[in-house]
């Protein structure tokens, strides 16, 4: 195995939760418990679960969004977390983040080519004012956009449009690696499978590691190579994309793909019993997802298993997967 | 966001708009026109004569050609004090808007992007500063001022005190408007996006945020020009104001005030219309500019 | 006769001088306890229909032609009192974010006797037993204890489920469901569609579920229709459409879908997006999208017949492949 593009060791993330400030309770919010993972350079790494599971807050502390309670982070073999502005500039123009609405995620008052250059200003700049044109002309024909939207503004583009340049934007500095929080979810279904190609052609053109994150497992078996499935954060399985779909070893990863709607040979017919979230404030010992396991024994309430390596590769973190 | 032609086009079909753009443009030209279109200047002693003072409008027994609008008790023309005095009113009421918004805005700014205690600190201020009335405030101010230098020295400052007390006292209305506009912005992930390449907080304040705030500004800059002028107005009533050798609207209303009793209400009523009529039309078109710019207001459109 | 039958439905807004239409013609019928699904991408109409049938569109838009028909009588003839009458009672509906029908100051018990009392001559005791009784049937854990709850108590899978508890409190006829799991987790959405498909088949409610997901719509309807920029552009079996479809628009979206096709194959795609109904083309709305266009798309709107309304669909060996 290569030597992994970007590493996490041990991540912690802990969000103190408002209280009154004469409270002597200190509740604290666990987004992420010990998450490693390691992403290979070329690979699409993807990461599922439900909302709060601490997916979108993994690809936050990665790209530096969030700086994290515990653990680090490295890319390409260098430690960033705790670098500063001025070292971590070179690191930034490596890596890079497409967002889920494409309507927040361009500001409504620049152009198309003011929003493309300004990475480039910003990461590199000994480029000339030509060096700047010529690349953002690249990149707006690399992603199908097209030359005359560089003096329009974002409202004067549908959805897809605007996820292309929120695309063009990411790949204007030449990163290797980006991360992409739910780049299709908000978007019309004939537009998913556009933006969807649009995503794998750039990787196979320019080499590309993505980090994608994503609810919809449908979207994973066909794009993702290995997956990792959360749960109140912490990974509960990871397996390559064909593993996880031909022998999921963790329950809830059965239940994910139970909940996949399916066009022939649904399973909506049979009643659900309702599941919910435990509180992610006081969490119970043992494994979090017992309460809603079908399988769950006295074990599972008090022991929290550890995720472990099955035969087969797969690493699961469940008392009985095999 | 609405574009400008679009701006243009709604501005043109609605009459109130239409008929508050153009008192206010007649009022503005009048006042820096003031010097080539005045009959007199109120401010050159030696065009004033106590011979003429108190006289009625030209159209009553008594009045003269020269003063359309009669005199007031120094002899001066009370059209062409007016003229000049509009000028002082709009000048103090957009210089102290300035003043309130490079302060408002910059704290507002400050404190929606940086949260934590800066954000409780400055708006714990800004609450200190609302339950304090910038009427008081500026009494004080102007009350101490005026004892602590002669008279002359308070002429010659008095525009430039009047603009930084009412800058001062109101610029809580600015931050509190920019700051939640803030705090909605930068859940905006188009500032994330800044983030992740790296921009400096102050860039993507100046650069990213604050151009997307700036809709509800525009509106209260208007409605505060109105407030200004009304404070001053106020102030000037309470002789805390211009001094009466240059008059703002609000100084020529109380210099007339002693005279309504012996007759003379012309000296206090003309300057007192065009007051209304300036604050009504400013305040109308803050009103429109609500309407139009803030969205959640509007419907059925885009 | 169909229970609830909807007739050349034009809805339209004013626009400057002129107006715009939402829907541009739109046929819908329902029997008795029959699911029927209306997919479309949005700003096709879908949501549009739902509240035309409920007499819920907003000023300024109107419904500027057509007829829609309950039991016989036409709800566009009625007055407001009476509508109410139907709305919320006979025909019920689910939106997307349950935060729009329950009322966030209130307990639950409170909106739910509410809902009762407007519409049946009830005792409190009565309407407390049948509230307890409906939470109970869309499986809310301690039924009871949650009609002391408000709504911010609930998670986002419960409050859906007291949503649809409330809209089952009359038992109506018909169940109107626009997008209701679009704000919900994978896991809850298959939880509350498994809910809504058992009550529709227990009472013999009738269901017209609004949506852009044509996995949910295969999972729990009968009947589909396809929207597309204010028209319908395919309806029938829910089974045969998704088998075979006859429209280019829906095999395109089908096709589109990434379980159709190989890992790390490309996916099919449609090209550009759907019209604004504001820049509507001449003829088929969808012949700038579609490979199949001729002259005669480009100039005529094609009739919706045989349950396509397309004049050169996909022949039934090809749509099966």
């Amino acid at each position: 195995m290569t030597d992994p593009i970007v590493e996490t060791r041990g991540l912690e993330m802990r969000f103190p939760l408002p209280t009154h400030f004469l409270s002597r309770e200190k509740p604290v919010l666990h987004a992420l418990n010990t998450v490693d993972v390691a992403i290979q350079p070329g690979e699409s790494f993807c990461v599922v679960g439900e909302s709060g599971c601490g997916k979108t807050t993994l690809g936050r502390a990665i790209m530096g969004l969030l700086d994290p309670s515990a653990g680090e982070i490295h890319f390409n073999g260098q430690r960033i977390d705790t670098m500063d502005d001025a070292a971590r500039k070179p690191v930034r123009r490596d890596m890079q983040m497409v967002f889920q609405n494409p309507y927040a995620s361009l500001n409504p008052r620049r152009n198309v080519f003011e929003t493309l250059a300004e990475p480039i200003r910003h990461l590199m700049p000994e480029k000339s004012a030509a060096d700047v044109r010529a690349q953002v002309e690249a990149v707006l024909d690399a992603t199908g956009c097209d030359q005359s939207w560089q003096r329009k503004l974002p409202h004067e583009f549908s959805g897809g449009q605007r996820q292309r340049i929120a695309i063009a934007r990411a790949l204007v500095t030449n990163p290797a690696f980006i991360v992409a929080d739910e780049p299709i979810s908000a978007l019309d279904v004939s537009i998913q499978a556009q933006i969807l190609n649009l995503m794998t052609d750039l990787q196979a053109d320019r080499g590309l590691t993505y980090l994608f994150i994503t609810h919809d497992l449908s979207v994973v078996e066909h794009f993702g190579t290995r997956v990792a499935v959360m749960y109140l954060g912490r990974i509960m399985e990871l397996a390559t994309a064909e593993e996880i779909f031909a022998a999921p070893r963790h329950p809830y990863t059965q239940l994910l793909l139970d909940a996949i709607p399916k066009l022939e040979g649904g399973s909506f017919d049979n009643p659900r019993e309702p599941g919910e979230l435990p509180d992610p404030v006081n969490m119970p010992p043992g494994c979090p997802f017992a309460p809603r396991c079908h399988m769950a024994q006295s074990r599972c309430r008090s022991e929290r298993p550890e995720l472990r390596e099955l035969p087969g590769g797969t690493r699961a973190a469940c008392h009985f997967a095999e | 966001m609405i574009s400008f032609s679009a701006f243009v086009k709604r501005f043109l079909s609605d009459p109130v708009a239409i008929g508050a753009g153009l008192v206010l443009l007649v009022l503005l030209l009048m006042a820096v026109l003031a010097p080539l279109l005045a009959p007199q200047n109120p401010y050159d002693l030696m065009q004033l004569s106590i011979m003429d003072s108190e006289m009625p409008p030209s159209w009553k027994p008594g009045g003269d050609d020269r003063f359309p609008l009669g005199t007031d008790a120094q002899g001066r023309g009370v059209l062409s004090t007016i003229m000049y005095g509009t000028g002082i009113s709009l000048l103090i009421g957009l210089g102290a808007v300035v003043v309130q918004g490079v302060l408002g805005i910059t704290l507002g700014l400050v404190a929606g992007y940086k949260g934590g205690w800066i954000d409780s600190f400055l708006m714990r201020l800004a609450d200190i500063q609302l339950s304090l009335s910038t009427l008081m405030m500026a009494i004080i101010a102007l009350a101490l001022f005026q004892a602590a230098f002669d008279a002359n020295v308070y002429a010659d400052y008095a525009i430039i005190m009047l603009i930084l007390v009412i800058g001062i006292a109101e610029w809580p209305k600015f931050a509190r408007t920019v700051r939640s506009s803030v705090l909605g912005e930068k859940k905006k992930e188009y500032v994330d996006a800044a983030r992740v390449i790296g921009l400096p907080a102050r860039k993507i304040m100046w650069g990213h945020i604050l151009p997307n705030t700036l809709t509800p500004v525009l509106v209260i800059s208007t409605i505060q020009v109105a407030e200004a002028i009304m404070i001053e107005a106020s102030l000037s009533f309470l002789g805390l104001g211009m001094p009466v050798d240059r008059p703002s609207l609000g100084s020529l209303i109380r210099s007339g005030f002693e005279f309504i009793f012996s007759g003379s209400w012309w000296i206090t009523l003309y300057p007192a219309i065009v007051l209304v009529v300036l604050i009504l039309a400013l305040n109308l078109m803050g009103d429109w500019l609500r309407d139009v710019l803030n969205p959640k207001l509007r419907r059925g459109e885009d | 006769m169909a229970m609830l039958d909807v007739s050349d439905l034009h809805v339209a807004f004013p626009r400057g001088k002129s107006e715009v239409e939402a829907l541009r013609g739109v046929n819908l019928t329902l029997e008795k306890g029959e699911r029927l699904g209306v997919v479309g991408e949005s700003g096709a109409g879908k949501s549009m229909l739902a509240f035309a049938i409920l007499n819920l569109i907003a000023e300024p838009g109107r419904v500027s032609q057509g007829r829609i028909e309950f039991h016989g009588e036409n709800l566009l003839d009625l007055s407001e009192r009476d509508i109410r009458g139907i709305r919320g009672n006979r025909i019920s509906m689910i939106f997307q974010d349950p935060m729009v029908t329950l009322n966030p100051v209130l307990t639950i018990g409170t909106q739910m006797v509410e809902t009762l009392k407007a519409h049946r001559r009830i005792t409190d005791a009565q309407a407390h037993r049948l509230c307890v009784e409906k939470l109970k049937q869309v499986a809310i854990p301690s039924a009871e204890s949650r009609l002391d709850a408000y709504p911010h108590e609930l998670s986002g899978g419960l409050r859906q489920r007291v949503v649809i508890a409330i809209a089952l409190l009359t038992d109506p006829e018909v169940i109107i469901a626009d997008e209701p799991t679009t704000a919900l987790d994978v896991t809850i959405q298959a939880e509350i569609m498994a809910l809504i498909l058992k009550l529709c088949r227990d009472n013999d409610v009738a269901l017209i579920l609004i949506t852009h997901d044509l996995g949910v719509v295969a999972e729990v309807t009968e009947r589909i229709m396809i929207m597309y920029a204010g028209l319908c552009v395919e309806t029938g079996s829910t089974r045969g459409i998704i088998r075979a479809p006859r429209h280019p628009y829906t095999a395109g979206l089908l096709k589109a879908l990434p379980q159709f096709a190989g890992r790390g194959a490309r996916l099919y795609q449609i090209p550009g997006s759907m019209p604004p109904i504001t820049a509507l083309p001449t003829g088929c709305a969808y012949h700038p999208r579609c490979d199949r266009a001729t002259a005669e798309c480009r100039s005529r709107i094609p009739p919706l017949e045989h349950g396509h309304a397309c004049f050169h669909p996909l022949d039934q060996t090809e749509a099966a492949s």
